[in-house]
This record gives structure tokens, sequence and C-alpha cells, in this order.
């Protein structure tokens, strides 16, 4: 299935939930922060979520900034 | 009794907050940090690069028990985005200390001060600790320190211009009404700037191409807590008054005559 993931388009398997994508592309769950359609996904419930296809899904992190 | 700056429920003996852009590494941020003695250092929010994940991670080398973590809405230009990038930051678990900045234009990153507004009402009901870049204009410190923002943060002048403060009358009468506390963010060149800033009474200064993008932006970070320390205790201390004429320093009296 198809997600915009950082507002691209990337094909995932189905069925994936947000803590296993993430450990898929190797991104530390510690250091960032997802949200889904809009919505803040906790760290907690990076395990219990599950994509759908369409998703828009954000990860972010800090970097330098001033 | 000691001088402390204090923002939201937190106090802080370093009156200099900086940057983490535009270093050559992390390394190098680190080390200048380090040097600086500030306590608080500012961050942007910005995606994970899916394809590159840089395995390294800005906090990984700054640790945030050491320091307070403060996140910015750099790049926003709308209420909503600088609303949503505070939210973002907030579940990071750094706090609820953030930089409010919404950008009017990408020429002079002057701030959208309507919706710096805007934003600044929405994140103090939702119980951040609102710290508002803004124009050296003393309507909007007014406005944003009775909307509840913790400080407000004028600029000295245009973001990495390093022009030093361009109209200080106007942060004069920014001080003279200010509630909370006033720390001058953007525009300062070098060590002098700052001290400047600190002798008008500011109660800080935020900086981060000044440093960053000094020659030695390690020697740099040292000038700058040196001229913010100086600044504070020459405020502190109460300057002489400027006068036309001399007067002598050495007693008129016994003079060889």
């Amino acid at each position: 299935m198809k997600i915009h993931l950082n507002g691209e388009e990337k094909e995932i398997a189905d069925g994936l939930s947000i803590a296993q994508l993430l450990e898929e592309l190797q991104i530390r769950s510690g250091r960032v922060v997802v949200e889904l359609n809009r919505d803040i996904v906790s760290r907690e419930a990076h395990g219990s979520t599950l994509l759908k296809g369409g998703d828009a899904l954000e990860v972010v992190h800090f970097v330098g900034g001033g | 009794m000691e001088d402390l700056l204090k923002l939201g429920d937190k106090s802080y003996r370093s009156r200099l907050i900086v940057g983490t852009g535009k270093y050559k590494d992390f390394a190098e941020t680190r080390k200048a940090i380090e040097v600086s003695g500030a306590e608080i250092v500012t961050v942007a929010v910005r995606r994970v690069n899916i394809t590159d994940p840089n395995k390294e991670n800005l906090l990984d080398y700054l640790d945030p028990k050491r320091y307070t973590i403060l996140p910015n809405t750099a790049g926003c230009y709308t209420a909503d985005d600088a609303v949503r990038t505070c939210r973002l930051a907030r579940e990071a678990g750094v706090g609820k200390m953030i930089k409010l900045e919404v950008i009017g234009d990408d020429k002079t990153l002057f701030p959208d001060i309507p919706a710096t507004l805007e934003a600044a009402k929405i994140l103090v009901k939702e119980g951040f600790v609102v710290l508002p870049y803004i124009n050296d204009d003393p309507i909007t410190a007014k406005k944003l320190q009775e909307i509840g923002c913790a400080a407000v943060m004028p600029l000295a002048a245009p973001i990495g211009s390093g022009l030093g403060i361009r109209n200080p009358y106007n942060i004069r009468i920014i001080l003279e009404q200010a509630t909370v506390p006033v720390i001058v963010d953007a525009g300062v060149g070098t060590a002098s700037d700052a001290a400047i800033a600190m002798e008008m009474g500011c109660d800080g200064v935020l900086m981060n191409t000044a440093i960053a993008g000094a020659r030695d932006p390690i020697l740099m970070a040292e000038a700058m807590r040196l001229g913010v320390d100086a600044g504070r205790k020459a405020f502190l201390a109460g300057r002489i008054v400027k006068k036309l004429y001399a007067t002598a320093s050495s007693p008129i009296d016994g003079i060889l005559g």
C-alpha cells in the first residue's frame, strides 16, 4: 500500500504499525515525534497504531537552529 | 543575592541563550555551547531525512538534562504552522518552553505580528511557556506580555545580519514598560553588541549566527559570554552620567605650585 511519508509517496507492506515502519527505516523512535493525518501519535502508541493506505505520516526531530 | 534570569518556573544563571544552527558539525556545536556558558539552547523542528536517516542526532550531543532545549518555530509563516510545530516539539519531551517566531517575509525574516499574536494566544492557553520573537515595537511587546508570554524577544536587527541594536530608543521603551523579561533576539554581530543590550537593562540575549558564523566560533562563544556578563554587571553597577566637560580624577589640592 502507499502512504505519504514526510511529503513523499512511499510503498510499504500492508498492516505495518508505526513502530515497525520506524524500525524498518532504521529511525530511533526515542528521538522522533510522529504525526499521523495531522494528529500526534504518542511514543507509547507507535506499536498499536496500524497504518492504512493513503495515510499521511510526518516524522520529525530536532536539528540545529537559532 | 544571586542574579538569575527567570523564565516560566525556571531560573538561570546565564543570560546568554544560543542557537545550534550553522556549525560545522555537532562536536563544534557542543564545544561552542559549553564555552558560551549558555543554559538554554534553541533547536529547530524538521522532517527526518527518510532516505538517509542521519544516525547522529543533535540531542546525542546536547544532553537535555544539562541544557534547557528551546524549540523554535523557524520557517513557519502562519499561526497554524507555528502552533503545530510547538505541539510536535512538546511531544519530544523537552519541556513546554518554546521560541515562537512566525516569519512574514523570507528576505527580511521580520515577524508577522498579527500571526504571532494569534499563535501566542493559542499556545499560552495550551500551557506553553511562550517566548516570542518580535520587532523592536513597544506596542507588540505590551500586547504579548498581556496575552501571558513569559518574555518578549525584540530583534536587535534582522536575523543573521550582525548589525547590532538598530533602535536602542525603542528597546528602552520596551524595557520601561516590561513586566516580563526582555531578551534581545537576533541581529547581534559581536560581543560589544551583546554588552550594549545588557547595559541597557535587557534581561538576556539570544544569538546564533554571531557565534556560529565567526571565524573561530569557540573563541567568539567565550567573547559573547564575557560580553553578556560585562554588560549585565555594568547595568547593575549603574554607569556614570555622561557629561560634556572634564571632571578631574586626581585631587585639585596639593598640586605643586
